[in-house]
């Protein structure tokens, strides 16, 4: 069997959580191609290339791609899925607009973002926001299967595939492309970020929230999340949410900061590596989870930690 | 125009689901529902269409057991206007849902179909996308503003790092993110206003699709339990843990 990896291309460059999908197509067993779709995506291509495992890279160039609109690009993914097995892609905003398109067009059901390779058509799978993981059998002949990156370790270099230049496919002309505006933030992305640091209700405003939080972020190089709490008073806007309703992280640090730990923003953050919860309330449900908790009043504890942070050069 | 939104009834989002202990599936007896929180910002939308002149109708549709009932009036209560009951006990997938949904708008001819952007049981995430799909409409996905135009409408959509904006030919599909809008409490004359307003009964079988799951459920677990950890004493001690753990 063979399986195509759609790859995630940000701009020109191939985004590293191809390569854990890479990983996961690579344990459902057969051979790999992938599709790089976008416009000027040469280097991306040639990443894809480079990746231990993958025979062949089809490269799609052209204007139609270049914003990734799920119309053509689910188009383009369908005419070339007859050679498939498998379609996966890693679940980023991009193809978990894209692949339940393909799906429906090829009459499957799609496999949303798996943690595990069980067998070739066996996953697990998070539901209730992974506070039950689901362990499901596809019937169909054909899977489309997006890829929680969290949960796979990226396939590392070392391949020569062959890159192969493909046509476009059709468009069916009900969408186009307006604008866009990607925040210029220094800061990493939530869903992506190494760390992320949290701020709650214990915030009492959105000055707090700035005055107290952003430092601290800064110097970890962090994200910054908030609680459903924090955004629902107005301290933090909608974005930044962390919770069943808002995004879904699995960081390597995660910072509570005045939160108490609603189950709904557990929801949303219970598989981050290591949880460090900082509460003045002592029996606040945060801590349960927590590997390290320290029970203190907030803005003191804060400044200190930004002190500390700079004393040790972050 | 009329506006089509898909409603779905699920485990309120503040309750802490339970694993069956013999693996079987989530404990749902007797524990609070209510409708999926992107499918209510998906309702509100749909009525500030209707309020600013831009929608005729707003017109809903749940799949699902006798007591989703009560998730269509309580999005009436909020000022749908009448709802459709595809009724079934059977589980039925995102693709089972879009081909339904698809008939329906056959049917209903809507100008737009605004779905919330996952349901937080299943976390599917498909159905919208899956719907604009069989119908050959745009889809405007994971939208944080909708904006009608002549013929078209303008999305503007949660990409991972920023909002991408995109123009869809009108009939379209939308699906909703947080950022949307923030929906309005019913009140109570309301309530019960919504109690009287039409539902009309339909089955899966009415619309000739077949719900046979294409996913079998082998297992259902509990998540790796995560163990409280330790409680320090000082900020000082704190990063000299984190250090050791390997993470700053």
């Amino acid at each position: 069997m063979t399986a195509l990896i759609v790859a995630e291309v940000t701009e020109s460059a191939l985004a590293p959580s191809t390569a854990k999908a890479l990983t996961a197509a690579l344990q459902i067993g057969g051979g790999v191609h992938i599709l790089v779709a976008g416009k000027n995506v040469g280097p991306a291509a040639e990443a894809a290339a480079k990746l231990s495992g993958v025979e062949k890279v089809l490269v799609a160039d052209g204007a139609a791609y270049g914003h990734h609109l799920a119309e053509p690009l689910a188009a383009l993914i369908v005419g070339l899925a007859g050679g498939y097995d498998a379609i996966l892609a890693p679940s980023t905003s991009s193809s978990k607009n894209v692949l339940p398109r393909v799906a429906a067009l090829l009459d499957v059901a799609q496999v949303s973002d798996i943690i595990k390779v069980v067998s070739a058509d066996t996953f697990e799978r998070p539901i209730y926001a992974g506070n039950a993981i689901q362990t499901v059998r596809s019937k169909d002949a054909k899977k489309v299967i997006t890829v929680r990156t969290a949960s796979f370790t990226a396939t590392g270099e070392g391949g020569s595939a062959a890159i192969e230049a493909i046509g476009a496919g059709s468009d069916p002309s009900v969408s186009s492309f307006k604008s866009e505006a990607l925040a210029k933030s220094e800061r990493p992305e939530l869903t992506a970020a190494k760390i992320i640091v949290s701020g709650g209700r214990g915030l009492a405003s959105s000055e707090n929230f700035k005055e107290y939080i952003e430092p601290v972020a800064t110097r970890l190089g962090a994200a910054i999340g908030a609680s459903r709490a924090a955004v629902d008073a107005g301290y933090a806007p909608n974005d930044l949410q962390v919770g069943q309703t808002g995004k879904v992280v699995a960081p390597d640090l995660y910072v509570a900061i005045g939160i108490s730990g609603a189950i709904q923003h557990l929801a949303g953050m219970k598989d981050s590596k290591v949880i460090v919860a900082i509460n003045k309330d002592e029996e606040a449900p945060i801590f349960q989870v927590a590997d390290y908790g320290l029970v203190a009043d907030l803005f003191p504890t804060l400044k200190e930690l930004d002190a500390e942070l700079a004393k040790a050069g972050r | 125009m009329k506006v089509l939104v898909p409603v779905k009834r699920v485990v309120d989002y503040n309750v802490k689901i339970r694993v069956k202990p013999d693996g079987s599936g989530v404990d749902v007896a007797n524990v609070k529902f209510s409708m999926n929180p992107f499918d209510e910002i998906a309702v509100e939308e749909a009525i500030r269409l209707k309020e600013a002149g831009k929608a005729t109708e707003v017109v809903l549709v749940t799949i699902g057991p006798a007591k989703a009932d009560e998730t269509l009036r309580s999005g009436m209560a909020i000022g749908a206007d009448r709802g459709i009951h595809v009724k079934t006990d059977e589980l039925v997938e995102p693709l089972a849902v879009a081909k339904i949904l698809a008939k329906i708008v056959a049917e209903e001819a809507p100008g737009l179909v605004i779905l919330g952007k996952q349901a937080i049981d299943d976390d599917s995430n498909q159905t919208g996308q899956m719907l604009a799909a069989l119908l050959g409409w745009g889809q405007g996905t994971f939208a944080s503003k909708v904006e009608i135009t002549e013929g078209s409408v303008d999305v503007t959509r949660e990409v991972d790092g920023g909002l991408q904006t995109v123009t869809l030919k009108l009939p379209a599909v939308v699906t909703t993110d947080l950022r949307l809008n923030e929906p309005r409490y019913a009140s109570l004359p309301n309530i019960i206003k919504a109690k009287k307003k039409e539902v009309a009964a339909k089955t899966p079988a009415d619309y000739g699709v077949d719900i046979t799951p294409r996913l079998e459920v082998l297992k259902t677990a509990e998540p790796p339990a995560r163990k409280a950890g330790i409680k320090v004493g000082s900020v000082p001690e704190l990063l000299e843990k984190l250090k050791t753990a390997g993470v700053l």
